[in-house]
């Protein structure tokens, strides 16, 4: 399914982090994945919540820069072949990734694989009708 | 040593009326052939023939900077562009750089005040000169090339940077005079150190160094790593560019070449001429100048007027070591830098207004330059390569405007600390 990202703009120092997740917990907002990626100077983390409006407001008003961006997750068994089968589904119709990240789904057993793509809409209705649950 | 004795030890009344025939020349050439000037000395109801005495000068109004930039490129020229024989620019305040010209004669009175200073500094037509100062539209290449062809010295134009080619050739072609800012000659001296070589090697004897301010710690400090004298020397691209004003051996204030150039000492704030030994900002006159007279230019350089007697029997004016800016303005790598010109390319890149800060620091006695800018949630994007390519996209525009490389570095916002509500713009870590 398509689902709403939040993008937060974080700067390459310890403690960032962790003020996002602490200002988050205060609040009760549940994290289900996150993904921090870094240069030198700056990193940009990716949050998958339960109420992306709601942590919107939050990280705003705590001066954090944040963006909401589509992203598809899709929920497989925690085994490589599924994995494959779904960047296999991709390759051929000529999507591509620009990141991907995996964490530990709802269920036990299963894996959450979040994919941000170049063209959203064709690749969440493809992995549908191939019948991955999106 | 003199190059000229005749004008440099010109006894003080004859210079007065040398000065005084020739500020009436320019103020005519000024009125009559500058609009910018004719509309503003009208305003105050001066006309040329109203100078009874040098003294009246100061009823005439300031030039600045701004002055420059609103008749950019050729507005203040008093000859037709076909008389300029040469172009040089500075860094303008926002985008658009301060435009110089010169005739044939500004360039031949130019090379005669470098003679004259770079003999007042010990420095002779025997000497091998490794001129480090930038080429081109920065007035400190070419300026010093002049002077040095004119007293038949033999000029390396090496430019600046690539420091070990510097120290090779210093060492190869027997250079017995560097030329270049001080900071980036204890850069110098640090490279020589690196390569295993010390002053022994070489056959250096004297430096002149400007275009930016520096201490006496610092220049106790060159003189020790090089071996050598070394020499302040102060000018700037709108009065002619450097050999305004030149250290003497006595080391106790800068000549000013008063026979064409007229100093003022003014305080910043009400305009007000300040008497001798009182510290205020430089405000020159010239008086020979051909293309672009210019009349009591406010140089936001900070420093005083020395008027004893010199022992070195040169009777001009000395002005003290630079102490400061009446402004903001930045020097960097010997490049003027004001941070309204970063301002300007942040405005164009984000649309709105920009948090920024610039932290300038001294490192291996390099002048570094980091511009930190908040990322608001327009400049943001969710993938790390638009950010990078951003970062490299702010770096670009601000060199190109500036002409020096900078490091740019991408912050959150309210990080920059804002005092009054007003952000904090620089940081100046550099210890002179």
């Amino acid at each position: 399914m398509v689902v709403k990202q939040l993008s937060v703009f974080l700067e390459n120092t310890p403690g960032r982090l962790f003020a996002v997740t602490s200002a988050l917990a205060e609040k009760g907002i549940e994290i289900k994945a996150l993904m921090l990626a870094d240069t030198a100077d700056f990193g940009v983390l990716r949050l998958i919540v339960n109420d992306p409006e709601k942590t919107l407001k939050i990280l705003q008003e705590k001066g954090f820069t944040v963006k909401i961006t589509d992203v598809i997750a899709v929920e497989i068994h925690e085994t490589f072949k599924e994995m494959q089968r779904v960047l296999e589904l991709l390759s051929k119709k000529d999507i591509n990734i620009e990141y991907m990240y995996a964490f530990m789904g709802g269920t036990p057993g299963k894996a959450l694989i979040i994919f941000r793509v170049d063209n959203l809409k064709a690749a969440s209705e493809y992995l549908k009708e191939e019948g991955i649950i999106v | 040593m003199y190059w000229n004795q005749k004008y440099e030890c010109m006894p003080r009344d004859n210079l007065k009326e040398l000065q005084y025939e020739r500020l009436k020349q320019t103020l005519e050439r000024a009125f009559y052939n500058v609009p910018h000037y004719r509309r503003i000395m009208q305003e105050v109801g001066f006309e040329p023939g109203d100078l009874k005495s040098l003294d009246d000068l100061k009823h005439l109004p300031f030039t600045y900077k701004k002055d420059l930039r609103e008749n950019y490129p050729y507005g203040m020229f008093a000859v037709p562009l076909s008389e300029v024989v040469r172009i040089h620019s500075s860094s303008g305040t926002t985008g658009k750089p301060t435009v110089v010209g010169y005739t044939r004669n500004d360039i031949n009175v130019w090379s005669e005040l470098m003679a004259r200073a770079l003999t007042t500094a010990g420095v002779h037509k025997n000497d091998v000169i490794q001129n480090a100062y930038g080429y081109g539209l920065f007035t400190g290449g070419l300026g010093f090339h002049y002077g040095a062809e004119k007293i038949g010295a033999t000029i390396i134009p090496i430019s600046g940077g690539n420091t070990k080619r510097q120290v090779m050739i210093m060492k190869d072609y027997g250079t017995t005079v560097l030329t270049c800012t001080p900071s980036y000659a204890l850069h110098i001296a640090e490279v020589i150190r690196e390569m295993g070589l010390s002053h022994k090697d070489l056959n250096l004897r004297v430096g002149v160094f400007g275009a930016e301010p520096w201490s006496e710690n610092m220049r106790k400090e060159i003189e020790e790593r090089l071996g050598i004298v070394a020499m302040d020397i102060y000018g700037l691209s709108e009065i002619i560019g450097p050999g305004v004003a030149i250290e003497c051996p006595h080391k106790n204030g800068l000549h000013v070449q008063e026979d064409h150039f007229i100093v003022e000492v003014i305080d910043p704030k009400t305009g007000e001429v300040l008497p001798p030994g009182e510290k205020g900002e430089l405000v020159f006159t010239s008086l020979t100048k051909e293309a672009l007279p210019i009349i009591r230019y406010r140089t936001g350089d900070i420093s005083r007027l020395i008027v004893e007697p010199c022992a070195c029997g040169r009777t001009s004016i000395k002005i003290g070591r630079i102490e400061g800016r009446t402004d903001d303005m930045l020097i960097i790598r010997g490049v003027n830098v004001f941070p309204s010109q970063i301002e300007h390319v942040l405005l164009e890149i984000g649309e709105t207004e920009p948090h920024y800060q610039l932290i300038v620091d001294r490192v291996d006695h390099l002048d570094v330059l980091e511009i930190q800018v908040e990322v608001s949630e327009k400049m943001f994007f969710d993938d790390v390569r638009s950010l990078e390519i951003l970062s490299k996209k702010i770096q670009n525009e601000i060199e190109n405007t500036l002409g020096i490389s900078v490091k740019v570095k991408l912050v959150e916002p309210k990080t920059i600390e804002r005092s009054e509500g007003k952000a904090k713009r620089i940081i100046d870590k550099r210890k002179i």
